[in-house]
């Protein structure tokens, strides 16, 4: 997570019931400043721009991202793994267009990668129940690390010397079954928890802000019809006889 | 010996979330000196929840930045007393809060008032359904307060919070609309109902055509601008679905920080220290009297901060760890059923009906407020004959859309792969079309669930940890079997494309991963006399009278509604006690 400075150490400035009132006309005014003209004149009830969108998303290639904490090999195996996960298809795009690979590789070098928030005092009993959620000592980059290098010598010994990104989709398919099932096992690392991981992660980069580095263009909130940061409802709230009209916005002030 | 001590105070408060603030409000106006300890930062809607940096799922609702950090503290949970605990090392099951204004910065706003009969549940079960309907291991207690004797102090939390909600019984007179079971108000809710989102419409027709009494959640999100006794004035909740796990920007959500602390922190007999981790109580050399409180501040050295009277107004588990690391009360054991501290912790059971609807029904899940919603109680408390059933306590019943926040919020069917082309079909075509029916129901105490401290665990100062010993009881899972039961009836009356009750299953144990709630409760229960209980009504400690326990530890058991309502009842009905009884005549409030 994000180390962001928060005003600590002495009490804040008594407020001032006007000023509040005052501020929330500013959050309001903004709001209202980003809804795009366009949509609103199209918006017609449940044949609206957002149950049109996906047809019309399109998603241009990313730049050459240079992955900070993943070496090569690992870059090329988090790569194929989102690209498995959530391939490109007619439904929408795919994890690897929307930069999912780059969020994952941004989450490494973060809080969440790091585990700050987590409990990592030992003993540690990894092999534990999953009841009692992920218990082993390895944070998460370095169990991507571990998981990375473990999954791609499984597959050379099963797959004649290949690595998981050279394996046809089939094949890449059912190591992923194989390992969230518990059914292949690795010396070094839980393959059930590193794929865990993987697939939160990943789901987390489709859809989550593009502040966060996924999410590229808010393609996959345009894809479902989820509105983002729009975050003001009131002039909406009513009986399921309307889709809401307007696309999303971003915490970064994109809007579609 | 501390490496600091500073000055005697009239009162020191431990924790600044909700009674912390309350006491801190109620007692500087009585001419007290307040000293507020919050182990956590400083924080305020501005610049802490403010819109847009607010409305990121990932960072609040996924990675969880308001909560409490768990590197520094946790608890161990284990299923049995023949188990090791193991810790919980990353926030699931339940979300512990962190800083001024707490876990009250991050909750719902669900706010709700006691039945009688579940103040007075032994008894009432007993009298009903006579004395071998409530099973031997199931140490559930009567609360030692009637409503009748709580109602100003709902009423004085619920004009201080802005609830938003229809009332159902005022003195008596039953209102359409409301809940016709409630508990009688003197008056209605501060603020009307919030409006009905897309599934609080459809809920509340179906509910209706089966039977039930569908009624708004009692909700502390404000429906329209408020301005509450202390000044403080809230916005109105504009749906905007980054509500539960998230600061509220519209300051619209009732919390410390829009309902009490800009008042508070004005006054000259009361000082705030963040970053101050309370350690222990210090009791003199008798142990009956408390003599204030140490704890580590922000550098890292010993502090201790004297003082005439101690409120611990942490979260329940820290209030009990807390007792337990300073020695007040007897530890319980399960073995022998005696001592107090730590016994009959609870939780909640809950449970879901999933319902899809066709294309043509638009339920914009991201259009909610934290607690707005429809519900029905008719299956919860005893509002409903158990006679025929084998189990104590019961559910709420609800449609409560908070948001469609798409990583945590967003529903497939049963059956869809995980991930891969169908995955990602089954969320394009349900996202905007789906939604769960909730039922959140009561947990009894049962012998067998408790607190203490781990032997092996300890937090980043090498303190030991409090461990949890909890698993599901069959009686919880009766109870969430009948109910969703019930709930399925009511979405097969939406006329859905498909719906998939979620109903618990005999023998499932305890999971730490999946939320389930953040309501846990007892380890310092109020009870008659110190035999049974840690505090009495007034929650004030059998053991040493001068230490004052707020919050959810004090609940005998856990019942289906959520706590805060009564939990700010409690505090200013405690407060009053203390500024009316105790400041005149510092001693037991009930003679043991």
């Amino acid at each position: 997570m994000k180390k962001e400075k928060t005003p600590f150490g002495e009490n804040p400035p008594p407020s001032d019931p006007d000023d509040k009132v005052a501020s929330r006309r500013g959050f309001l005014f903004k709001t209202i400043a980003i809804v795009p003209a366009a949509s609103a004149l199209t918006a017609t009830g449940l044949t609206s721009a957002i149950g049109q969108t996906p047809a019309a998303v399109k998603v241009a290639p990313g730049p050459d991202y240079q992955p900070r904490f993943f070496n090569a090999d690992e870059w090329t195996f988090i790569k194929a793994a989102v690209d498995r996960l959530i391939p490109a298809d007619n439904e929408g795009p795919g994890a690897l267009e929307l930069n999912v690979h780059a969020f994952i590789d941004g989450q490494m070098e973060s809080g969440f990668g790091h585990a700050s928030n987590w409990y990592m005092q030992g003993p540690f009993k990894g092999d534990a129940s999953p009841l009692f959620g992920y218990q082993a000592s390895m944070p998460p980059r370095e169990l991507y690390r571990a998981g990375i290098a473990a999954l791609n010598d499984y597959c050379r010994k099963n797959f004649s010397g290949k690595i998981f990104a050279q394996l046809p989709p089939n094949d890449q398919e059912q190591l992923f079954k194989d390992m969230d099932g518990g059914k292949i096992q690795f010396e070094t690392v839980s393959a059930q928890w590193f794929f865990t991981f993987l697939l939160q992660n990943t789901k987390e980069g489709y859809l989550s802000d593009p502040i966060h580095g996924g999410n590229k263009d808010m393609a996959a909130w345009k894809m479902i019809g989820f509105p983002g940061a729009r975050a003001d409802f009131l002039d909406f709230v009513g009986p399921s006889d309307k889709a809401y009209p307007y696309g999303p916005v971003s915490i970064g002030g994109k809007q579609s | 010996m501390a490496d600091i001590k500073k000055p005697k105070v009239d009162v020191v408060l431990v924790g600044m979330g909700w009674t912390g603030a309350i006491m801190g409000m109620e007692l500087t106006d009585a001419g007290l000196n307040v000293v507020g300890l919050e182990r956590g930062e400083n924080r305020d809607t501005n610049p802490d929840f403010a819109y847009p940096k607010i409305a990121d799922e990932l960072t609040y609702a996924v990675r969880y930045k308001l909560m409490q950090n768990l590197s520094r503290e946790t608890v161990t949970v284990r299923h049995s007393i023949n188990d090791d605990a193991l810790p919980y090392r990353q926030l699931g099951s339940f979300l512990l809060g962190d800083g001024v204004g707490g876990a009250g910065v991050h909750w719902n706003g669900m706010t709700w008032r006691a039945y009688d009969a579940e103040l007075q549940i032994r008894s009432h079960y007993e009298q009903r359904y006579g004395k071998r309907f409530i099973p031997a291991d199931m140490t559930i207690q009567d609360w030692p307060m009637t409503y009748a004797e709580l109602e100003p102090f709902y009423d004085r939390f619920e004009y201080i919070a802005g609830v938003s909600g229809k009332a159902g019984n005022i003195n008596g007179k039953i209102i359409e609309g409301g809940n016709p079971f409630e508990a009688p108000r003197t008056r209605d809710y501060p603020v009307p109902a919030l409006k009905d989102n897309a599934p609080a419409n459809l809920f509340a027709k179906a509910a209706r055509e089966v039977g039930y009494h569908p009624f708004p959640i009692p909700a502390a999100n404000a429906s329209q601008a408020y301005q509450n006794p202390y000044g403080m004035q809230l916005g109105p909740c504009n749906f905007c679905g980054y509500c539960e796990r998230f600061g509220c920007y519209m300051y619209a959500k009732a919390s410390p920080q829009t309902c009490i602390l800009p008042a508070l922190l004005k006054k000259p007999n009361f000082e705030l220290r963040d970053k101050s981790y309370v350690t222990k109580v210090n009791l003199d050399s008798d142990g009956k009297h408390a003599t204030g409180v140490t704890y580590m501040d922000a550098q890292g050295r010993s502090v201790e901060q004297p003082a005439d009277i101690v409120i611990l107004c942490a979260y329940q588990m820290h209030n009990v760890r807390l007792l337990l690391l300073s020695g007040i009360g007897k530890p319980y054991d399960p073995k022998t059923g005696e001592g107090n501290v730590g016994k009959n912790y609870a939780y909640q059971k809950n449970s879901s009906v999933s319902v899809y609807f066709d294309k043509d029904v638009a339920i914009n899940p991201f259009i909610g407020a934290g607690s707005g919603g429809q519900v029905f109680d008719d299956f919860n408390g005893d509002n409903f004959d158990h006679g025929p059933l084998n189990f104590v306590g019961g559910a709420y019943v609800s449609a409560m859309v908070t948001g469609g926040r798409p990583i945590g919020q967003s529903m497939t069917p049963d059956g869809t792969p995980k991930w891969g082309s169908q995955w990602k079909k089954a969320l394009k075509d349900n996202y905007l079309h789906s939604f769960n029916i909730g039922t959140e129901g009561s947990v009894m105490a049962n012998r067998e669930n408790y607190l203490d401290l781990d032997p092996t665990y300890k937090d980043v100062y090498g303190v030991p940890l409090l461990r949890m010993t909890y698993d599901w009881k069959d009686n919880e899972v009766r109870m969430s079997q009948f109910v969703t039961e019930k709930a399925a009836l009511v979405a097969k009356a939406m006329n859905p494309k498909a719906f998939t009750p979620h109903p618990p299953k005999f023998g499932d144990h305890y999971d730490v991963r999946p939320y389930q709630t953040t309501h846990t409760t007892g380890g310092a229960i109020c009870g008659d006399k110190p035999s049974n209980s840690v505090i009495n009504k007034y929650l004030q400690c059998w053991d040493v009278h001068n230490v004052f326990v707020m919050g959810a530890s004090a609940f005998p058991q856990n019942w289906a509604y959520n706590p805060t309502g009564m939990v700010g009842a409690l505090a200013y009905w405690s407060a009053a006690a203390i500024r009316e009884r105790y400041l005149k005549n510092p001693g037991p409030l009930v003679q043991a």
